[in-house]
């Protein structure tokens, strides 16, 4: 390794910045999962009836099933029965109607990690629901959303409160037998958000949630659900730092997104899960089902998303385009550093005719860091003019690390257009003295780049997030220098 | 200005410069010639902290500065600067971008503030004018794509964006037709000003025709040879470089011990 290479991984290596552990007593279950499990997880919700019939269908499929192999990526095997399916803070019963009821020391978890809840709300109306371990403990500006008849609430309250919004779109577009981890995820999830918008409302404001891990061994197992009736437009941002840990931590989300005719959903996400030491020790398992249903005309999907933590990210956002003239969109970064390894793209499933797709796809790599591309795009026999456009970029820092890109394509109609660029990159020593002979610091160089190199996909996000992300690009590259 | 004294430097434990001696004052335009592989670029990259080389002896002062003691970054910042015998492309960041960082850096490690946009707009268009470079160029990806004389005239753009102290030209005119090296001598001759120095490294003699300096240096392996005035630059031309290869293998204890 030259000493230039040395530098370029010295810089982008960083101690984890969220890594602190806050101390609230869990009500954790014991590891394990069996049946008893789930019905003690559905108890401990207070699920109606058709929620444990539900989860239990889930868990019995997922017996049936066994983990997939397919993916770039390389750990050793998970041990299913070693992992605790439910942590919960303590007295949740209780949960706060405001953030004076809140745990001050929950607060102050935010405050570390930079995002001070009060400052949020007052910043752009921005409605926050955050989900610490599993259960949610704060849920601001409900009365506002209500007004216009918006819900946007913790998935548990919504099976309670909304049953027949839940029973009618729960497993709509992810099936319980979709796959192994949507299936673990149906059987134990734990919370997450439910959102929706009725016909014609434009959601006043941006709904963001933040979910921690905060218990070892701890399995963090989110729902959400989000649905926008007709002509309805959401924008919705979800982002996660986890504190430091020594053991791996699953993390099996299901996301499912329903737009109906002409409704748009716009969902980001910035992840920052902890990605293990410099030798990978320690990440967490991201294993996440991501999934958008445009049902009616005209509908559309934006999938955006940041991804620069996790030792482990497997990871699809994808878009079913039923309706005609619908569109489907995915902008992605995934950074990944030390020995932390993505396997991240998406799937664009044409089926209503004049249907489009747009893919911009940004893989950067440092250290070791092994980043996959994984895309799909289907074009199924009856869907005329479908049209595609993907682009698929990799950055390389250092010549240790890896970029992959396998772009699938399944035509079936000969009217469909489907154009696929891509580039590779290498920043090398070359370019950063050459920044840093006009006068530029290592690290700004660096970012300059980057950021750069992410500015179709920055621009897709709301305004607060793109601070956001490349801030959190920042992090990941300060202070490496000495 | 500069003041360079016997400085040896190895690549990868093979000698390169064997005993530099050079003094640069304030206002002066030196050119250093010599054939390819003679060390012209080591000079320069080590003069602006490239890593991999090794410095085994010597020194160079800077103002009132240990050069070699401060970062690439430093030295660029006390207004040293290099164009590129082989500018780099970064893509995905704009010209305007990285010439706004630079020129910002600057300004902060001057205690200035950053230009406004009007300000900067307004810079940016009369340097524009000085290389004959269109507004386009601005905002294409740094280097990327552009053919051999734009990167060239890019160089000389960014020099005259950054008002340094001492420019140090790598062979600027390697690859440039008439036209194109007239109006990068043109761009270069108008930065010829006040106390800046220049310190034009060249394989050919032609450049010196458009720019004329003060002092004629030849290098040949490692060693300067010959030093003069503008006139060495002719007989050079004449005579060839082996001519004065031969004087430097006969004359190889000549330079400072
Ligand atoms: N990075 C390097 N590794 C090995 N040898 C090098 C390196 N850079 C330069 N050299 C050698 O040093 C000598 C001088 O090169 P250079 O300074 O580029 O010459 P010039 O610019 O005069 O053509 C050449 O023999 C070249 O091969
Ligand atoms: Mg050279």
């Amino acid at each position: 390794m030259s000493s230039a290479t040395a530098e370029i991984s010295a810089l982008v290596d960083r101690e984890y910045k969220e890594g602190f552990v806050t101390d609230i007593e869990s009500d954790t279950l014991p590891p394990g999962l069996d049946e008893q499990v789930v019905r003690a997880i559905s108890a401990k919700k207070n699920d109606p009836p058709f929620m444990l019939e539900w989860r239990l269908e889930a868990f019995r499929r997922w017996q049936a099933m066994v983990e997939p192999s397919w993916a770039h990526v390389d750990y050793p095997p998970i041990d299913f029965q070693a992992i605790s399916y439910y942590s919960a803070p303590r007295s949740p019963e209780d949960a706060p109607k405001s953030l004076d009821e809140v745990d001050p020391k929950l607060l102050e978890t935010y405050e570390k990690l930079g995002i001070p809840l009060q400052e949020q709300k007052a910043l752009a109306g921005v409605a926050v629901d955050a989900v610490f371990d599993s259960v949610s403990v704060a849920t601001t500006f409900k009365a506002n959303l209500a007004e216009v008849g918006v819900i946007f609430c913790p998935f548990s309250e919504a099976v309670r409160d909304h049953p027949d919004l839940v029973k009618k779109y729960l497993g709509a577009v992810v099936p319980q037998g979709d796959n192994y981890y949507a299936a673990l995820n149906s059987a134990v999830f734990s919370d997450g958000s439910f959102v929706y918008v009725p016909k014609g409302v434009r959601c006043p404001m941006e709904l963001s949630t933040y979910f921690r891990i905060n218990a070892m061994n701890t399995g963090q197992f989110e729902r959400t659900l989000i649905v926008a009736d007709e002509g309805s437009y959401v924008s919705y941002l979800e982002g996660c730092t986890a504190p430091m840990r020594d053991e791996n931590q699953l993390h099996a989300a299901v996301v499912e997104l329903v737009a109906m005719e002409g409704a748009q959903i716009k969902y980001s996400t910035v992840q920052n899960w902890y990605p293990g030491d410099a030798e990978g020790r320690g990440g967490i398992y991201n294993f996440v089902t991501k999934r958008g249903a445009c049902r009616g005309k005209r509908a559309k999907i934006s999938w955006t998303q940041v991804e620069t933590g996790s030792a482990i990210t497997w990871k699809y956002p994808s878009v079913l385009l039923e309706g005609d003239e619908s569109i489907g969109e995915f902008y992605s970064v995934a950074l990944t550093n030390n020995r932390q390894q993505a396997d991240t793209g998406t799937k664009m499933v044409h089926i209503g005719s004049n249907t489009s797709s747009t893919i911009i796809s940004k893989g950067i790599s440092a250290g070791r860091g092994q980043n996959t591309y994984r895309g799909l795009v289907k074009i199924i026999k009856g869907a005329e003019g479908a049209r595609n456009y993907s682009q698929c970029d990799s950055l390389l820092m250092g010549d240790q690390c890896g970029a992959h890109t396998y772009p699938y394509l399944e035509v079936k109609n000969p009217t469909a257009i489907v154009e696929h660029e891509a580039t590779t990159t290498k920043i090398g020593e070359d370019q950063l003295f050459y920044c840093r002979q006009r006068g530029l610091s290592e690290e700004d160089a660096i970012s300059m780049i980057v950021n750069g190199f992410c500015k179709e996909v920055f621009r897709e996000l709301p305004m607060e997030f793109a601070v956001e992300a490349q801030k959190l690009l920042g992090i990941s590259l300060e202070g490496a220098v000495g | 200005m500069l003041s360079i004294s016997d400085l040896m430097v190895e690549v990868g434990g093979k000698p390169i410069l064997k005993g530099i001696n050079l003094n640069i004052a304030a206002g002066e335009v030196h050119a250093i010639m010599g054939p390819n592989g003679s060390g012209k670029s080591t000079l320069a990259n080590v003069l602006a902290g490239r890593e991999g080389y090794d410095v085994m002896r010597g020194s160079v002062t800077y103002g009132d500065h240990d050069l070699l003691a401060l970062t690439p970054e430093e030295r660029a910042r006390e207004g040293l600067f290099l164009a590129f015998q082989y500018p780099v492309e970064i893509p995905g960041v704009t010209n305007v971008y990285l010439i706004k960082e630079a020129v910002n850096a600057q300004r902060k490690h001057r205690g200035e503030s950053e230009l406004d946009a009007i300000d900067f707009l307004k810079l940016v268009r009369q340097k524009l004018q000085l290389v004959e470079m269109k507004e386009e160029f601005l905002h294409r990806p740094v280097n990327h794509g552009f053919s051999g004389g734009e990167k060239k005239r890019n160089e000389i753009f960014q020099m005259a964006m950054i008002e340094p102290r001492l420019a140090i030209l790598d062979e600027t005119d390697s690859g440039l037709d008439i036209d194109a090296l007239k109006v990068v001598a043109s761009g270069v001759n108008a930065m010829r000003q006040g106390d800046r120095s220049i310190l034009l490294v060249t394989h050919y003699q032609r450049l010196l025709d458009y720019i004329e300096p003060d002092h004629v240096h030849v290098l040949a392996d490692g060693r300067f040879v010959k030093s003069g005035d503008k006139h060495l630059a002719r007989e050079l031309e004449e005579h060839g470089y082996g001519w004065l290869e031969e004087q430097a293998d006969s004359g190889a204890g000549q330079s400072a011990a």
